[in-house]
Order: structure tokens, then sequence, then C-alpha cells
């Protein structure tokens, strides 16, 4: 299906929730109400002719200048063969979003994965811990302000310039 | 009086030492550490090839029957406390290869906030191999430098200023 016509069914649909029409006709992205997302994920995966039933990758992105931390969501369908991806913000200061694992089980570990080096939390989620960092690891890498701490358990983390000797 | 034309042929004369560490160095099982693509190059030494067997060094799966840890690839931060924890479930003597940059000081990985750049930060380390991936012949020059080491060392007379004093 074209981009134009899955975001004009989700815009009848969803109606503010859904925002403007973001990429290109091959790279489709749809921003969404954070919210929502869980909803509009189940309308995609459900709807006969949208079919939504492979969440290929999901990512997070720290935009610290809006204060904003958005999560991107790559969707595919193996019947149509038509993606899109989805687009949801959340604020910066304490990002939650509902979580998809009952859409999509694939989004166990990457909401894991979001969670470990973003922060953001997804509320229902059954197993939300670290899966990449130490279990005691503190703070969440991938924000823009994160600071690397200088020690982690006794190992210094770092290390002259070997070009300085 | 000699002692050599009077004792069979078959009899050699060496010190105790030498002896124990001849042994002791002919037979150095490996853990299999490999934790990123240095490993892959490991797995290729250990193989038919380059065939570290001849040696008398046999891959282990565990550390509790290990003499040597090969520490190939990225060492994190998460798997350094295991390293460690590894390290000691070895039984003396035991000694520890670096393989490979990351090994050595992080190599390419080293400004990353989850890497620890350089094993010998966690464990003391004998033989440090250099390369990005070491190619098999790199490692067995490592390991060969290994043994000369294991052989050097001395275990009746630990001091070698008493070794002069009783000879």
């Amino acid at each position: 299906m074209e981009a134009s016509e899955i975001h004009e069914i989700l815009r009848a649909e969803f109606d503010h929730a859904i925002g403007e029409e973001l990429g290109s006709e091959q790279w489709p992205v749809v921003s969404v109400e954070g919210a929502r997302i869980a909803e509009v994920s189940t309308f995609l995966r459900d709807r006969e002719d949208l079919r939504f039933d492979c969440l290929s990758n999901l990512t997070g992105v720290d935009l610290a200048d809006d204060n904003q931390i958005q999560v991107h969501y790559n969707v595919f369908s193996y019947q149509h063969r038509h993606q899109l991806t989805l687009c949801a913000g959340t604020v910066r200061l304490d990002p939650f979003l509902p979580t998809t694992c009952g859409v999509w089980p694939a989004a166990n570990w990457l909401e894991r994965e979001c969670f470990d080096l973003l922060g953001v939390r997804f509320v229902g989620h059954p197993d939300l811990r670290r899966i990449l960092m130490p279990e005691d690891w503190v703070g969440h890498p991938l924000r823009k302000d994160f600071v690397e701490p200088d020690e982690y358990h006794g190992i210094s983390t770092r290390r002259e310039s070997l070009l300085k000797l | 009086m000699s002692l050599i034309n009077t004792l069979p042929e078959s009899v050699v004369t060496t010190k105790v030492d030498d002896l124990l560490n001849w042994t002791r160095k002919s037979s150095v099982w490996y853990m299999l550490f490999g934790l990123a693509c240095c490993g892959i190059e490991m797995m290729q030494t250990g193989g038919p090839r380059s065939d570290l067997d001849r040696f008398g060094m046999v891959p282990r799966a565990t550390p509790r029957v290990s003499d040597l840890m090969i520490v190939s690839g990225t060492l994190t931060l998460k798997m350094a406390l295991r390293t460690k924890l590894l390290y000691e479930q070895m039984p003396d003597p035991k000694y520890a290869v670096s393989m490979g940059s990351c090994a050595n000081c992080g190599g390419l990985f080293q400004l990353a906030y989850s890497v620890c750049d350089g094993v010998d930060k966690v464990i003391p380390i004998d033989v440090y191999v250099p390369g990005c991936p070491p190619r098999p012949e790199a490692l067995t020059e490592g390991l060969l430098k290994l043994q000369d080491k294991i052989q050097q060392e001395r275990w009746l007379v630990k001091k070698p200023d008493a070794a002069e004093a009783v000879a």
C-alpha cells in the first residue's frame, strides 16, 4: 500500500493522535502521540489491508534540544510487503510509553534495550530490566548528558593515551 | 671423575626444576575464552592448520582444569568481573595471555562507555599479543614466548642468590 494511503487510514481512525507524514514514499514515517502507541500498533497489526505483523526494529533518539526522547518503531508486513516507521515522542525528564509487547512479542527485548540505554519506561512491560549493561550500572549511556563514571567496581575506565607516553 | 661415561646411554642428567618446567610447559591446557573476533583466530590456532596440539596445548571448557587463559577479544566492563572470577577459579600455577588490541588496551573501542580498556586492569598478564586480530602465527609465537617463560621459572629454590650459594 502507498505511504499516503496508510497515513490517511490512520488519520481517519485516530485523528489528532497521528501527526504529519514524514519521510519519503519509499521510507514513510508517521509520528504518533506517545500515549496511544499501543492502540495504533494493534490497529496496524490487525487491520486486514495493513497487517503489519513484524516489528523489525525499535530504537530511541535523545533529542536533548527539544527536551524529548523519540522512540522509533520500524514495522513491516510480510503479507503486503509494505513498511512503515512509527515515531513516538515522550518527555525527557520522565520518559514513558505504553508497551507494545502484547502486539509484537519481538518488542520485549527491544524495549528492554531502549530502557537500558535511554531510560524510557515501557509501562506494562512484563520484565523491564537492563539487557546490555550490568544490572548495577548507574545511568543511561545514550542520553546526551550521560557522564562516564571514573571507575566501575574498582576498574578504572580511564587510560592515558599511548601516543603521549 | 666425569659421570658422563659411567652412566648408561639412556640416563640424562638435568635439574629438577628444568624437568618440572619442561613437563609443565609441554602440557599447557588453555581455557577457551573467546570474547569477539579474536576468538575466531584462537579457534583457528587450535585447529589442524596451525595445530596447537603439537605443543601439548589442549583447549578446555572449564577454568578448573586449565593452566592458561587466553583472553581474546573486546572485554566489556560487565565481562571484566566475570573474567576475574574465572581467573580466580583456575588452579595455580596459572598464566594469562592477552590476545589482540582490544584485550591489550581496549583497541578500537577504548573510548566506549561499556568497554574495559585493557584486561591487565583486572588480571595479571604474562604475554601480550598485538594485532587486530593477530594471525594464528602471531598467537603461536606468543604462546612459545609463554613456554620460554615457564621454562625459566624456579620452584625448588625461590631466590636466585640462594641457588648460587648452594651450587
